[in-house]
């Protein structure tokens, strides 16, 4: 049984459409309840949902063969796990974002408050930039219109949630989109399953 | 003595296995302190697994750590006559964190190192043990192997240096072809050529398939046919299955070079076993000769299929406030005798588990189950 760890929500249900169009169906997953693991015993194929940010921790620990995890939670967390293919949906941007009007003083200390502590200060320390990481749950956008941070570092989709808190992007800092990863151990046993897994999805990849 | 290898956990079984292979190839044990200098480590951060280290300011005022490696203090101490290969083993605690968990963990690392006038004989010596390693410790296991020459000199080949040379080879690793791809076209590399990085960085499996497609690839000659040389070895001294090609092992090259592999067994999320060749960690701690070694991370095999271990005893013998010491000591010898765990307690544990509870009133051998 090949184990695939699913992110719950929207891009979930999108990744769902393409493994089931790429020939990897499993109709039990569509029906209405709280069920959390679905299997098509005749593919071998078990699929189950779980958190977006704990997909990865799945494949590393090998509780999942596979997953689809988006790259934001990749540079994140850093898993040690293969990433075997872009699937080109669930895109948006990695950015960093301020009040409109918004000017740089590069005496003081940037106050950056984000959910991702790891890309922000790696994408500083590139630019020698000194910084103060507020690390925020949710509701990032509030943090420089209090005067809680200077700027945010955060996933923009369309930009609507930042218009309408007066927030613009002043740098994108990576291209973000969902990816198909495996587990290392999983990948030498398992290699046949996984490479029919790789090659029918390639095919649906939106890139 | 007589060795009831029954209790012993599944770690310590593959430990006292690991060390008679290593001991019957002449590889000899290597004992050391628990701590070291920690200025040894400072020196070489990037060579450890993980940077953290446990510090403590000895009594004589020197700053020592609790070693989170083993590999240096042996480079450190070692002293391989000319000619010579220097080959040891060793069965030791590391102290270190691991990639996003809290706090350090106690580790024991079972491997060997071989230093000196290193050859093909001894590398490929060290592969097959690797091989046989990993058959001690699973029946299942996959050995993959590769060779950090053939993407250095594609990545030179393709002009990607620097920090576009560092981004390439976390791809390779991460067998992450698009991004790799992307590079490629940002940096102007022509699109046979970054068709050949992302097809190199996506080569797994058996050898004999995969040499040709190295040569090609147009890959390093030199580097494609030691390679060769040491599957043939391989496969003469009995490895048939489990050995694998995989170009994605790779390890910081400012310390290795040439051959490095990492060995999985089924059932076990990560690798379980990893090595290479380190010729210019010699180098930069003023050692001559080349080198090359693994070791086996036992606590990746804790949760392996081994002892199961249901009951806390087999029998719990039951005695009361007035029976005699005696009494209960020669029902405890009578069910040690036949082969039982016996636990003798005067009331029965909350949170224990037993097999068989016994009562030593009815006779010390009768009971509930």
């Amino acid at each position: 049984m090949l184990n695939i760890a699913l992110p719950k929500g929207r891009l979930g249900e999108k990744v769902y459409a393409m493994f089931a169009r790429a020939g990897f169906e499993c109709p039990a997953i569509l029906e209405d309840n709280r069920r959390l693991y679905f299997e098509n015993e005749a593919l071998g194929l078990r699929y189950f949902w779980v958190k977006p940010s704990d997909v990865a921790i799945y494949v590393e620990r090998g509780a999942a063969d596979i997953g689809v995890a988006g790259k934001d939670i990749l540079l994140e967390y850093a898993p040690e796990v293969y990433e075997l293919l872009d699937l080109g949906v669930g895109k948006c941007r990695m950015c960093v974002a301020a009040p409109k009007g918004y000017h740089d003083d590069m005496r003081k200390t940037l106050r950056v408050a984000t959910k991702f502590s790891h890309i922000a200060s790696d994408y500083y320390a590139s630019l020698g930039r000194d910084i103060d990481i507020i690390p925020l749950n949710g509701s990032i956008e509030l943090a420089p219109i209090l005067g809680l941070s200077d700027v945010i570092v955060d996933l923009v989709e369309t930009g609507t949630t930042l218009r309408e808190n007066d927030l613009a992007v002043v740098e994108t800092i990576v291209p973000i989109s969902a990816r198909l990863i495996a587990n290392k151990a999983s990948y030498a046993f398992r290699n046949e399953a996984i490479g029919t897994v790789v090659r029918g999805l390639a095919e649906e990849a939106q890139i | 003595m007589d060795l009831e290898t029954g209790i012993l956990k599944n770690e310590e079984t593959i430990s006292l296995a690991l060390r008679a292979l290593y001991a019957r190839y002449g590889y000899v044990q290597y004992r050391m302190s628990r701590f070291e200098e920690y200025e040894l480590y400072v020196n070489n951060k990037d060579f450890l697994i993980s940077s953290d280290v446990i510090t403590f300011t000895d009594t004589n005022g020197r700053l020592m750590a609790l070693k989170p490696d083993v590999t240096l203090s042996i480079v450190r101490a070692s002293r391989a006559e000319p000619g010579t290969v220097q080959k040891v083993y060793y069965d030791e605690a590391v102290y270190r964190t691991s990639p996003g968990a809290r706090g350090f963990r106690e580790i024991r690392q079972v491997g060997l190192e071989c230093l000196g006038a290193v050859d093909d004989y001894a590398i490929g010596e060290v592969l097959l043990l690797a091989a046989e390693s990993l058959r001690r410790i699973s029946n299942e296991s996959a050995l993959c192997v590769s060779h950090l020459g053939i993407a250095d000199a594609m990545l030179g080949e393709l002009g990607l240096r620097g920090e576009d040379r560092t981004e390439a080879l976390k791809c390779i690793g991460e067998k992450n072809p698009h991004e790799l791809a992307a590079l490629c076209r940002a940096r102007g590399v022509s699109g046979a050529d970054t068709e050949r990085l992302t097809k190199l960085a996506q080569l797994y499996g058996p050898p004999e398939q995969l040499l040709p497609e190295l040569e090609a690839l147009g890959c390093e000659a030199g580097a494609v046919a030691q390679l060769r040389r040491l599957t043939e070895m391989l496969r003469a001294g009995g490895i048939d299955g489990g050995l694998l090609l995989d170009l994605s092992v790779l390890g910081d090259m400012r310390y290795y070079n040439g051959v490095a592999f990492r060995g999985f067994v089924r059932g076990a999320s990560a690798g379980v076993l990893s090595g290479g060749q380190y010729d210019r960690l010699l180098g930069r701690m003023g050692k001559k000769g080349k080198a090359i070694g693994f070791a086996c991370y036992l606590d990746q095999l804790e949760r392996l299929c081994g002892i199961g271990q249901a009951y806390d005893a087999d029998v719990l013998l039951l005695y009361e406030e007035g029976d005699a010491p005696g009494a209960v000591a020669a029902a405890v010898r009578r069910l040690v005798g036949d082969g039982h765990r016996v636990s003798a307690q005067k009331a029965v544990p909350e949170k224990g588990a037993f097999r068989r509870i016994v009562k030593l009133s009815e006779s010390g051998v009768s009971g509930d189950a």
